[in-house]
């Protein structure tokens, strides 16, 4: 764009006239102008502006443009009034943010957000000092992990509350003028929420298996203000309990909640509450409270700013489940136990049976901290040490009861637990991704990622016949009897270094030849020793091998020759190594195939595999690179390689082309390289001098001219790039 | 050549160590039975501190070899070095506790090279020998020689595992951080730090051990409660001392140890 604008001397001086911005919108936004909607009033109001701005203003018309040109009349239209309100950092911002929403619900809600331009700018001057859930999401993950010993998941609500399973909280907090105090708020009300799980706010009542605060709650006429009270009267109990074990977290809460309610409201409010501070131990103790000041009309105070909400309700069928779920695992565990006393007694044959056994499980701690001290089971008398799982399960129990129930401990049958409902998928999925995995995607257009713009799916080659592999071996005879005997020659082998100073023998040599040293009156060398060293090859490689459309033919024969070859060379020499086959269709169905992964063997099933490599869609290269970055980046090697085989550009259907294509991959490359990768190509794109310098750097890439070379030089380059 | 005197070896100060259960009495029944011993537990949880409390009561030399991957058989058995255009045959520090009839303790023994088992193999099963290849020798072990070996399970990689053929020579021993009453003691002991803020590093302990896994390679050991109570003790504030010789120490993850200083600043 600038080009168009003249040299940058004169830029500096004279804004733009509005008939040149008139023209360059005209051509820019061509597509959605009418005889009715011109360029003439944005174009008149760009015209406002200095020089600086109308570029800027001018360049993102562009950009977003080539994303939608409607977006782009619409960003026009707002942008000085954006610029009346934001700097040039903020008016960013509100570009990327309102191109996130067009990403993700569409053009609609993407306008919706340019112009919402005045309600961005006061949230953006707000956020100047709040803190975001994302940025401290994984923070107060480990704060959680360490101070309860319990992996609670974290997530973003309207507002924070639990269900003692998870913990929300909200997007941002902004409520107080610093960060520092934002953050505190956020880590106070993650602090408060552990307590109400920790100090059993939540307690279930052993007969009806129900939080006794849902039933004794529901009871009351005003039932919502049965609510306030009690909330009221649990916040003070649980910071009088978590004054007691984690003061400074205390000292904090306190503090902040005196500086937003100041001194008097609180205090006024302190006498009624005293008792549960000082006596209080129990969420019954609370609830006793409660109804004594519902029936003295008591009025709550304000609730602090870290205590959140509490929903009854969920928190009634959460724990339902989840008491439902453990008594059939605990007893379960307990059954496994029993046995192998049992068995280990061997008193079975006396007509003992599991179910006449006495069983108690106790506990040594004080009152206070549930779920903590040393458990000790009993079984018939005799101690039994609990499995690990039996010990997490009762801790959980505890939690919920106070106590393990007596009916858990009594008929341990090894009954078959209903497990609780799994989320569809595997765990590592993420809960929009039902059919795989999603990763961002770099616009070099915005200089910003596209969040889980792709998703990925891992599949299995479709295996082709066996014969395939032995055909090749017989073809490239001589060749692999060559690599072998190359590779073989590598192997991680001893070697003696010799003339050390520190060894495990004598270097004859050496001492000689100090002796003639020390004749002829110099210094005698203390280098006299051989040391034996052994080198050991600690590297792991993935190749990624291009299978897309464009591969059809030699290229794709080519290619499965040479990973026959190369799965010689590498058994051979004993390195870890992995391969995948990677192509698709829009950003929507890109595909791994498996090919080799890790800890397969070359074997049969790998063989076929090879065999069975075809032709696909396209090559959505970035995508790619990232998730197999992802599998490197859980070996333990000193060195990862990945080693990509292709054919040309990275090329996809809905626009992954060109320059934005080779940008996207490169920062996938890049991220690859922060991790500790190291990414190399072979190509046998003539023309890959253009472009693969810039993608994989200058020495990172190998071209091969002749594709009937290929596998002939693929073994060769692995062997020259970890030598 | 820099002769070691065996006084350096003989422990004469009883070593403070307060037992986690009966290893006193059971590495004592293995040491009159002439059982070789593995040692098992993570970093700083008081296993060498054992051996040396060991080698005092029973009044023996305690010869420590720190193993790492350069380790070879060579520098446990002893080597000829050239002495005014003499060889002469050094002992190796397993070969000198051989002769002494000392206890050999090899700390993180999977850390050295695999040649070495070739020497420990023939001394940890009933022979009792030490062959000395170079020089011919073989040395038969006397009553009072032991050989402790110890390994952290914990942080240990696929490639670096203890072979069944040497473990299953061994009378094993777990060891584990102490228990929180206990440990508190031995904090106290150690550094002279009043109940209250052992009682809260204790606790901040048990929060990073509850990390190892989520973030932490391990927990803070033991050893590293000692050095913030010192510090503390010292006159730095819980806060800084935390900081300095435990959460830095564990780990370099910005996020990680935002986390940590934040469980930190919620126990002082």
């Amino acid at each position: 764009m600038a080009d168009q604008l003249g040299p940058v001397s004169e830029r500096m001086r004279d804004s733009f006239s509005i008939t040149h911005i008139e023209a360059c919108l005209d051509d820019l936004l061509g597509a959605v102008l009418t005889s009715r909607r011109t360029a003439s009033e944005p174009a008149y109001k760009l015209s406002q502006l200095d020089r600086t701005r109308q570029e800027f203003a001018l360049h993102w018309t562009g950009v977003i443009a080539k994303s939608n040109s409607e977006l782009a009349f619409q960003f026009v239209s707002h942008v000085s009034q954006a610029f009346s309100r934001l700097d040039e950092a903020g008016v960013t911002q509100w570009i990327i943010a309102a191109m996130d929403v067009y990403d993700r619900d569409g053009l609609y809600l993407g306008s919706a957000a340019l112009r919402d331009v005045d309600h961005f700018a006061s949230r953006l001057v707000q956020q100047r000092h709040a803190v975001a859930f994302d940025d401290v999401v994984s923070i107060m993950n480990k704060f959680v992990i360490g101070v309860s010993g319990r992996n609670l998941s974290i997530e973003a609500d309207e507002s924070a509350w639990t269900d003692t399973e998870s913990i929300y909280l909200p997007r941002s907090v902004r409520q107080f003028e610093s960060d520092r105090e934002n953050f505190e708020l956020y880590k106070s009300t993650v602090g408060y929420l552990l307590a109400q799980s920790r100090y059993g706010t939540f307690r279930v009542d052993k007969a009806t298996g129900v939080p006794f605060v849902c039933t004794e709650i529901a009871k009351y006429r005003n039932p919502h203000k049965a609510l306030k009270i009690f909330e009221a009267v649990e916040e003070a109990r649980l910071l009088s309990c978590l004054e007691h074990e984690l003061p400074g977290l205390a000292r904090q809460m306190k503090t902040l909640k005196k500086a937003k309610l100041g001194e008097a409201g609180p205090v006024a409010q302190a006498r009624e509450l005293n008792s549960v501070r000082t006596g209080g131990k129990d969420v019954l103790d609370s609830l006793s409270l409660v109804s004594k000041l519902y029936a003295g009309n008591f009025n709550p105070p304000e609730p602090a700013c870290y205590q959140g909400r509490i929903d009854l309700e969920k928190v009634r069928l959460i724990t339902q489940e989840r008491v439902e779920s453990e008594r059939g695992k605990f007893r379960e565990e307990l059954a496994l136990l029993t046995d192998s006393a049992l068995d280990a007694d061997d008193c079975r044959g006396d007509g003992v049976t599991r179910e006449s056994v006495q069983v108690s499980f106790t506990q040594n701690s004080d009152d206070e901290t549930p779920g903590e001290g040393e458990l000790t089971l009993t079984i018939d008398g005799k101690r039994v040490a609990p499995s690990e799982n039996l010990v997490q399960t009762a801790k959980s129990i505890i939690q919920d009861f106070g106590s393990i129930p007596d009916d858990y401990l009594v008929s341990a049958s090894t009954e078959h637990y209903d497990a609780r409902p799994v989320p569809p998928g595997d765990g590592d999925e993420l809960p929009t991704a039902h059919s795989g995995y999603l990763y961002d995607e770099w616009d070099y257009r915005r200089c910003h990622y596209r969040k889980n713009w792709c998703v990925l799916k891992e599949l299995d080659m479709q295996p082709g016949q066996l014969q395939v592999v032995p055909q090749i071996l017989e073809k490239y005879f001589y060749l692999v009897r060559d690599i072998r005997k190359v590779f073989e020659a590598l192997r991680g082998e001893d070697r003696k270094l010799r003339r050390q100073n520190n060894g495990d023998d004598i270097d004859i040599d050496a001492v000689v030849e100090s002796y003639v040293d020390v004749i002829k009156g110099e210094e005698l060398t203390d280098r006299l020793l051989i040391r034996s060293q052994k080198l050991e090859r600690n590297l792991a490689v993935i190749f990624m091998v291009d299978v897309s459309g464009s591969t059809k033919g030699w290229i794709n024969e080519a290619e499965r020759e040479s990973l026959v070859l190369l799965c010689e060379a590498l058994e051979t020499l004993g390195d870890r190594y992995a391969i995948y086959g990677f192509s698709g269709m829009t950003r929507k169905r890109c595909e791994v195939y498996r090919i080799k992964t890790f800890d397969e063997p070359y074997g049969k099933r790998v063989k076929t595999r090879i065999a069975g490599m075809k032709p696909q869609d396209y090559t959505r290269m970035g995508v790619v690179i990232r998730h197999l970055s992802e599998k490197l980046k859980q070996i333990d090697a000193k060195t990862r390689v990945l080693i990509t085989i292709s054919d040309g550009k990275p090329d996809d259907y809905d626009g992954y082309r060109g320059e934005y294509g080779i940008e996207d991959t490169r920062q996938a490359l890049l991220e690859a390289k922060y991790a500790g990768i190291h990414p190399f190509c072979v190509t046998i794109d003539t023309h890959a001098h253009d472009y693969l310098p810039h993608m994989y750097g200058h020495v990172n890439y190998t071209v091969v001219s002749d594709i009937r070379k290929l596998p002939l030089k693929v073994s060769d380059i692995y062997r020259k790039l970890t030598t | 050549m820099h002769r070691i005197e065996s006084q350096t070896y003989q422990i004469a100060q009883e070593p403070y160590y307060a037992a986690q259960g009966n290893e006193i009495q059971l590495f004592e029944s293995a040491y009159r039975n002439r059982i070789p011993v593995l040692l098992k537990g993570p970093t700083g949880c008081g296993k060498s501190r054992f051996m040396e409390h060991m080698a005092w009561r029973l009044q023996r030399e305690l010869v420590t070899v720190a193993c790492h991957d350069d380790l070879t058989a060579a520098d446990l058995v002893g080597r000829y070095l050239i002495v005014g255009g003499e060889t002469q045959w050094v002992d190796g520090p397993l070969s000198r506790a051989v002769r002494r009839g000392g206890i050999c303790y090899l700390d993180e023994i999977v850390e050295a090279r695999k040649d070495t088992t070739v020497v420990i193999h023939p001394l940890a099963d009933d022979r009792r020998v030490l062959p000395i290849e170079k020089t011919g020798e073989l040395l038969h072990a006397p009553v009072e020689f032991s050989l402790t070996i110890s390994y952290n399970p914990g942080y240990q990689s696929v490639l670096k595992d203890l072979k069944q053929s040497t473990r299953q020579r061994f009378m094993s021993l777990e060891f584990d951080y102490p228990e929180a009453i206990l440990e508190q003691t031995i904090i106290v002991h150690e550094s002279g730090i009043d109940q209250i803020n052992a009682n809260a590093l204790v606790r901040f302990a048990a929060m990073t051990r509850n990390l190892k896994g989520s973030g932490l390679e391990e927990g803070a050991s033991t050893r590293l409660l000692v050095h913030a109570a010192k510090l503390i003790v010292y006159g730095i504030s819980p806060l800084d001392a935390c900081n300095a010789s435990i959460s830095q120490t564990l780990t370099d993850d910005p996020e990680i140890l935002t986390a940590i200083r934040e469980m930190a600043s919620s126990l002082f």
